[in-house]
């Protein structure tokens, strides 16, 4: 069988310095895949990777089994693979109405109209609705993105993953720098995922990881370090040394 | 044929003085600065103001072509550049233009629309012939002076505590305002010495470049040419820039007259798409 | 939630993505007193034209600059293009009817413009700055050296008009030809007005705003820059052919570096990105050019350089923060 996601020994170099080294990850149909490791061990760039933002040196990317290695990123995104970013990267000019109603339109091949008014679509404003209210950003829709408070602008940020309809979803730490009390909001979100979209997600929050994740990679300098169940990898010698060593230096 | 090296090289030269403040003002602070252009005229009007009017010597106005620019430089830096730096670059490429439109008509005004010229010492004109090759005595002098100061910068750029520090700022400027670097002071210096050069470039090159008011924009291409294709992380890269152009420029007008700065301007596209980093440029990326 | 409310809500949807699109009070303001000059103005007909075809050159550098951000400094190639090629295709009998000619050199520069697009996707802004400026240049020593077709530095003699629709011969006094620019103006207006609001124009500002993003939620950055530069293209051309075809006359100077610069004056004067910008500024231009070229002519250039130095110390921002609060009391919530 194919898996949702698979990566064979890719590589990235910059310059001299080795940020993904031989990565053969598979990401299983449906799993809530956790990618973890210290800082610096390669995750977002393997983020990158798959995304297209970045081509591999070496190796291949399948989605559904199928070779999307040499593919632009936005065309990635036409087959379901989608990403959020850590830091939230929105369209500080628009509105969260406008900013979902892009991503609507671009998946039902309304983007590159250029001869209608936006909004004369029934089908692609009825899914813009559906977006809003799920992610409670009916009430500031008509706000300028740029100051809507982190907590929303995080919620738009998968809001508008969300809106391309992903099979794969990629989350680049979905709850970095959100305040406690506006953590929840996303979370539920996040775990109100409908079970067919897979999930592969970078946390450094451990209790977040261990609680929603069903499957764990560690990533160590750009290399896949070991993998298994939350329960495998917790009791992993090796993986709490990792962490205590980076601890030690960091703290 | 050599000839036509030697006049291209002593051409080239001259690119390199005129242009290589601006290498630093688009790498320290990627600021698109089309304005440089104004600063050698600055010098060569200078130049012409103290060698023809005044009678001073042609070596003594050199200096001083050297040093008003960069006095100006330095002022206008101080007053109406630095707030610029910030902007975006569309604001900085509308902020210069309309200074080397206000210096073109300033210049007009003044000096007049026509081309004017330096009387340089006699000891200066006429050739001389080496092994065949023609060398003409001014452009010994440009090669000798400009040499000297390429020579002069790499060494000063290497071995310097100013030149370290400009290194570093030009690297990282975060970082090397975090090592206590002044990274303002060192552009405002940088800024001032670059401004000079031109101008003295401005005032060597009025024999062979022409100068009239229209300088600025007729150049502007050509220095911008020498910092794209030369890159901005070291002296070396515009300079040998610099002299490709000045030889390619040369020749083509010898050889290929029909075709004008058609190829020039050709070469120019085609390096920028295919490394826009810059032909000599360190970084592959930034 | 209620199918009702479901309902009002899409209503609500489809509303406030169609509010930039809606005209506004004074947009009709604009260009009523654009028609009217041409009944009351009969002796500005000359410069009026001009006007109108400055506003539709800067109208393109809005497309390109306010619309996708990329800086070109090289504009006046594709309106010295379209400049020479009208001016041929009237010289040499090619197409007759004035209209016509002015559709097909707007595609053959629509078409040019798509070929060297490719060029300006890459890069910073400075490579974009240099290969705009490089291509105008290289156009103007091609136009230079070809002199036996293009007439080189004598510029393009002997462009004689055929009568615009078969019945209206050009005249001295530029009525025709005014009446003729200020049409195309208005038809080109709503083209781009219809563009900048339609789903491909909101896509264009994402963009703008965030390349990188806008690709991450499917949006194919580099087709849709390729896109607004062909048409951004076109329009300068468009603009040029209305020169020679007014003007009957071409010379190299469409292709100058001053024209590319002139036009930036011209669009920061009245805006950048909400599409009056050049037609205000193409206004405000003409009117100060002609009322300081009668102080001191050949010193104008200063004051447009003055001008720019003082645009940019006070800021863009702050400026457009002013005009949108003029704006705002009539163009409501555009901005």
């Amino acid at each position: 069988m194919s898996f949702a996601l698979e990566t064979i020994g890719v590589s990235m170099h910059f310059g001299g310095i080795c940020a993904s080294n031989n990565v053969s990850l598979q990401v299983q149909k449906g799993a809530r895949h956790a990618l973890i490791g210290p800082n610096g061990a390669g995750k977002t760039t393997l983020i990158n990777l798959l995304t297209g933002v970045l081509r591999p040196s070496a190796g291949q990317i399948l989605l559904e089994g199928r070779d999307i290695t040499a593919l632009a990123a936005h065309r990635r995104v036409g087959l379901g693979l989608v990403r959020t970013f850590q830091i939230n990267q929105l369209f500080g000019e628009l509105t969260p109405l406008e900013t979902i109603g892009l991503a609507v339109s671009e998946r039902m091949g309304a983007g590159g109209d250029w001869w209608r008014v936006a909004g004369s679509r029934g089908a692609v404003d009825r899914q813009i609705v559906e977006i809003l209210e799920r992610f409670h950003l009916v009430d500031v829709m008509q706000e300028r993105t740029a100051i809507l408070p982190y907590g929303k602008q995080r919620l738009l940020e998968i809001a508008l993953a969300i809106a391309c309809r992903p099979q794969v979803l990629l989350l680049d730490e979905p709850a970095a720098g959100v305040p406690e009390e506006e953590r929840h909001e996303i979370l539920a979100t996040v775990a109100a995922l409908p079970r067919d979209v897979t999930v592969l997600f970078i946390e450094h929050d451990m209790d977040l990881v261990f609680s929603f994740s069903d499957r764990i990679s560690v990533l160590v300098n750009g290399a896949l370090f070991t993998e298994g169940s939350p329960d495998e990898v917790s009791r992993d010698e090796r993986v709490k040394a990792v962490y205590l060593g980076e601890d030690e230096v960091d703290d | 044929m050599l000839t036509i090296l030697f006049d291209g090289i002593a051409y080239g030269m001259l690119l390199f003085i005129l242009a290589c403040g601006l290498s630093v003002t688009l790498g320290l602070m990627n600021f698109i600065n089309l304005a440089h252009g104004a600063f050698a005229m600055a010098g060569g009007y200078v130049a012409v103001v103290v060698v023809n009017k005044l009678g001073v010597p042609f070596y003594a106005a050199l200096p001083i072509a050297f040093l008003a620019p960069a006095l100006l430089g330095a002022l206008l830096e101080r007053t109406i550049y630095r707030p610029v730096y910030a902007r975006s670059h569309l604001d900085q490429v509308l902020f210069t233009i309309g200074l080397v439109f206000m210096s073109v008509a300033a210049i007009d005004y003044v000096a007049g629309s026509q081309q004017v010229f330096i009387q340089i010492p006699p000891s200066l004109e006429g050739r001389f012939e080496v092994f065949g090759i023609g060398i003409g005595r001014y452009r010994l002098l440009i090669i000798v002076v400009c040499g000297l100061l390429a020579a002069g910068l790499q060494y000063g750029l290497a071995n310097t505590r100013f030149g370290s520090r400009l290194r570093a700022a030009v690297d990282d400027p975060r970082t090397a305002s975090g090592m206590g670097i002044n990274v303002n002071a060192v552009f405002g210096v940088t800024f001032a010495l670059g401004s000079g050069l031109a101008g003295l470039g401005g005032a060597l090159g009025a024999e062979i470049l022409g100068l009239d008011p229209q300088f600025p924009l007729k150049f502007m291409i050509y220095f911008l040419i020498v910092v794209a294709m030369g890159g901005t992380s070291s002296v070396t890269g515009p300079f040998l820039a610099a002299i490709l152009l000045g030889i390619g420029d040369v020749a083509g007008k010898y050889y290929m007259p029909k075709l004008g700065a058609f190829v020039i301007y050709t070469i120019m596209i085609v390096v920028l798409l295919w490394r826009p980093q810059g032909l000599f440029s360190r970084t592959t990326s930034r | 939630m209620s199918g009702a409310a479901m309902q009002d809500l899409t209503a609500q949807v489809a509303y406030h993505l169609a509010r930039r699109a809606r005209w506004r009070g004074l947009e009709y303001v604009f260009w009523a007193a654009a028609l009217a000059s041409v009944f009351f103005l009969p002796a500005k007909h000359l410069i009026l034209n001009e006007i109108a075809i400055l506003a539709l050159f800067a109208l393109s550098l809005d497309l390109l600059i306010g619309y996708a951000g990329i800086i070109s400094l090289g504009h006046a190639a594709y309106f010295g293009f379209g400049a020479y090629a009208a001016g041929l295709i009237a010289k040499h009998g090619l197409i007759g009817e004035p209209v016509l000619a002015l559709l097909v050199t707007g595609l053959v520069v629509a078409l040019l413009g798509f070929i060297t697009s490719f060029l300006v996707l890459r890069g910073s802004d400075l490579t974009r700055i240099m290969i705009t400026l490089g291509f105008s240049l290289i156009l103007r020593e091609v136009a230079n050296r070809f002199a036996g077709l293009t007439g080189g530095a004598d510029g393009l003699q002997g462009v004689t008009m055929a009568p615009l629709l078969g019945q209206f011969t050009f005249d001295i006094g530029g009525h025709v030809a005014y009446m003729y620019s200020l049409t195309v103006l208005f038809v080109m207006f709503l083209v781009a007005r219809r563009i900048v609001y339609s789903p491909f124009g909101l896509s264009l500002r994402a963009v703008q705003g965030n390349a990188l993003r806008a690709a991450a939620i499917g949006i194919g950055v580099n087709w849709r820059l390729v896109a607004i530069y062909t048409i951004a293209a076109a329009y300068a051309g468009i603009a040029g052919a209305l020169l020679t075809q007014s003007t009957q006359f071409c010379s190299l100077d469409v292709f100058s570096f001053e024209r590319s610069a002139d036009l930036f004056v011209v669009l920061v004067l009245g805006g950048v990105g909400y599409l009056y910008g050049g037609l205000v500024g193409a206004v405000l231009f003409k009117i100060t050019q002609d009322w300081l070229a009668g102080l001191t002519p050949q010193y104008w250039q200063f004051w447009v350089g003055l001008t720019l130095v003082i645009i940019v110390l006070v800021g863009t921002e702050r400026l457009s923060g002013w005009l949108r609060a003029i704006r705002r009391l009539a163009f409501k919530g555009q901005g």
